[in-house]
């Protein structure tokens, strides 16, 4: 353990609330304050800053799940959680690309987090799912269905978007869309 | 718009919270009363679930981006990794393989030093075993003088390699020297003051207390009954004592004390004697003043002064019990009887002169 890297925290229970409120403002204090402790961590083990990146992005990821997920109980202090699971993340990245990983060099203490890590790997399997069915789908069904169920947009912005004489055309087409991308979805 | 087209649209209108509560209240009914339609639902809210799980995150990653993107991130990294040059992470990376290459290094080198007999010299350095090298030119004088004198040797024309000194153990024939002084020996000579040089085997050797006894061939050798006796017990810090012995082609004198009970760093086996010896004096005889042999000669502390050390008589006495007496031709027996006491360090000498050889290894 080494020098830990220090920086003005904002308190746990505020990031949390600032999770669940969407807040743009905590998302950027949670990862000005935590990034350079990851940075830390994946520099020193024989990664370089893009690895870092990787790595504490997804750990931000879990932890907007967790929290999003309701029963989020926060029972370790929120710097060593993102810490143990970038530490987790990092240890596997090593281990698939069968480098030297019997010595970590670690600058702050860990929890176990195997638990968030399987829920994380599932998430992150139907993400992928998700990423590819869309990509299969091809556009405009693509942008149709983003555009609709992602942005929120109405189905007339959609159909004047789109070059549709009118709402009804659109509808069809996003009808016939979400059946090819529920068949590719659901079917892979 | 056909029927599926409608029930889509209705199911995401429904999942948008769009329904006013008479459509809500339908679209209930219509769900518990139509399991097929109730089916579709739950497969539409799962698929739009999972968009929209993929959605947020897309999300949150792009905006992730963009805060990363304004983080000067070389900055950071000379803040949380300032103190490691690539020395330090070279080691890091190979310290592992270079413990192995030191490990076999150290294994080639101390393998060879081991196999090419650098350890069996295990006699530090700073001593020096006072057993002499005769040169040619000492040689060339031996034989000159020889001819002068006329003397039929009865030892072969050609001098030692190596030289030392022994003295008699018993009056027929048995002689003590170090092991040093013959060992490695083609065949070895002993020759009296006379400088008539009698053929010895060597009896038994004892390389740990660094003694030899020798036995000189000649049946017909005979001395007069030993003068002198051997001290079975320790001798004394600070007693008198002298030794004679052949650091050249005649007898030398040298007198001194006892300066230590024990020998060089702290060998138990030697005492350590204050007295002047020289490369040849190895085997020598050390005797107190009264003519007790309390030790034999063996070597000397180089750069430093008067330190010179002897074996103790009681491992001479050891190893002589130590050979098989049912092996010897003839019976070893030490002088019990000692003629020298009370005598002056003169006639002392005079007394001793038969009995001290010069010990000469081919």
């Amino acid at each position: 353990m080494r020098k830990e890297v220090k920086s003005s925290v904002p308190a746990d229970n505020e990031i949390i609330l600032g999770i669940l409120n969407d807040s743009k403002e905590i998302l950027n204090r949670l990862y000005q304050t935590y990034f350079p402790m990851v940075l830390q961590l994946v520099l020193n083990n024989n990664g370089n800053e893009d690895d870092a990146k990787d790595v504490f992005q997804e750990s931000v990821i879990v932890l907007y799940n967790k929290v999003k997920s309701g029963n989020f109980e926060l029972n370790s202090k929120l710097k060593t959680f993102i810490y143990s699971v970038c530490r987790r993340l990092w240890l596997k990245r090593l281990n698939a690309q069968s480098r030297n990983v019997r010595n970590i060099e670690d600058f702050s203490e860990f929890i176990p987090v195997e638990d968030d890590m399987e829920q994380h790997e599932e998430k992150d399997r139907q993400f992928t799912m998700m990423e590819h069915a869309l990509k299969q789908l091809g556009e405009p069904c693509k942008t149709i269905i983003e555009d609709y169920y992602l942005q929120n947009r109405s189905m007339q912005e959609i159909s004047e978007k789109f070059g549709y004489t009118n709402a009804d055309n659109a509808k069809t087409q996003k009808y016939k869309c979400l059946q090819r991308l529920k068949k590719i979805f659901f079917q892979s | 718009m056909n029927k599926d087209t409608e029930i889509t649209n209705l199911i995401d209108a429904y999942l948008k919270g769009e329904l006013s509560s008479s459509e809500l209240s339908d679209f209930q009914q219509k769900r518990s009363s139509d399991p097929a339609f109730d089916l579709n639902v739950v497969e539409h809210e799962n698929l739009v679930g999972h968009l929209t799980e993929y959605g947020k995150r897309v999300r949150l990653s792009s905006e992730m981006n963009s805060i990363h993107d304004e983080i000067d991130i070389e900055a950071l990294k000379r803040e949380v990794k300032p103190e490691l040059p690539i020395v330090y992470r070279l080691w890091n990376k190979y310290r592992v393989s270079t413990a192995i290459a030191a490990t076999v290094a150290m294994i080639a080198v101390f393998g060879t030093l081991f196999s090419t007999g650098y350890f069996s010299e295990v006699i530090s350095t700073n001593y020096t075993q006072m057993r002499r090298e005769l040169n040619s030119i000492k040689r060339s004088q031996n034989a000159l003088i020889k001819n002068i004198n006329g003397k039929p040797g009865r030892g072969p024309v050609n001098p030692g390699q190596f030289g030392g000194t022994g003295f008699a153990l018993s009056s027929n024939g048995y002689v003590v020297t170090n092991y040093h002084v013959i060992k490695d020996a083609d065949s070895v000579y002993v020759q009296n003051s006379q400088g008539e040089a009698f053929k010895v085997k060597q009896i038994y050797i004892d390389p740990t207390y660094d003694i030899a006894v020798l036995q000189i061939i000649d049946p017909l050798f005979k001395l007069a009954s030993l003068p002198y006796t051997f001290k079975k017990s320790a001798a004394d810090v600070g007693q008198g004592v002298y030794t004679i012995g052949f650091p050249r082609d005649d007898q030398v004198y040298g007198e001194g004390y006892v300066s230590s009970r024990n020998g060089f760093a702290g060998d138990t086996v030697a005492y350590q004697v204050s007295i002047p010896v020289n490369p040849g004096n190895s085997g020598g005889p050390l005797l107190d003043g009264k003519g007790n042999v309390i030790g034999i000669i063996n070597g000397k502390q180089k750069f430093a002064d008067g330190a010179a050390f002897a074996i103790k008589s009681s491992y001479i006495l050891a190893s002589i019990d130590a050979i098989p007496q049912d092996s010897l031709v003839n019976k070893l027996a030490l002088g019990r009887r000692n003629m020298l006491t009370g005598l002056s360090r003169q006639d002392q000498i005079k007394k001793l002169e038969p009995y001290i050889f010069m010990v000469k290894v081919y």
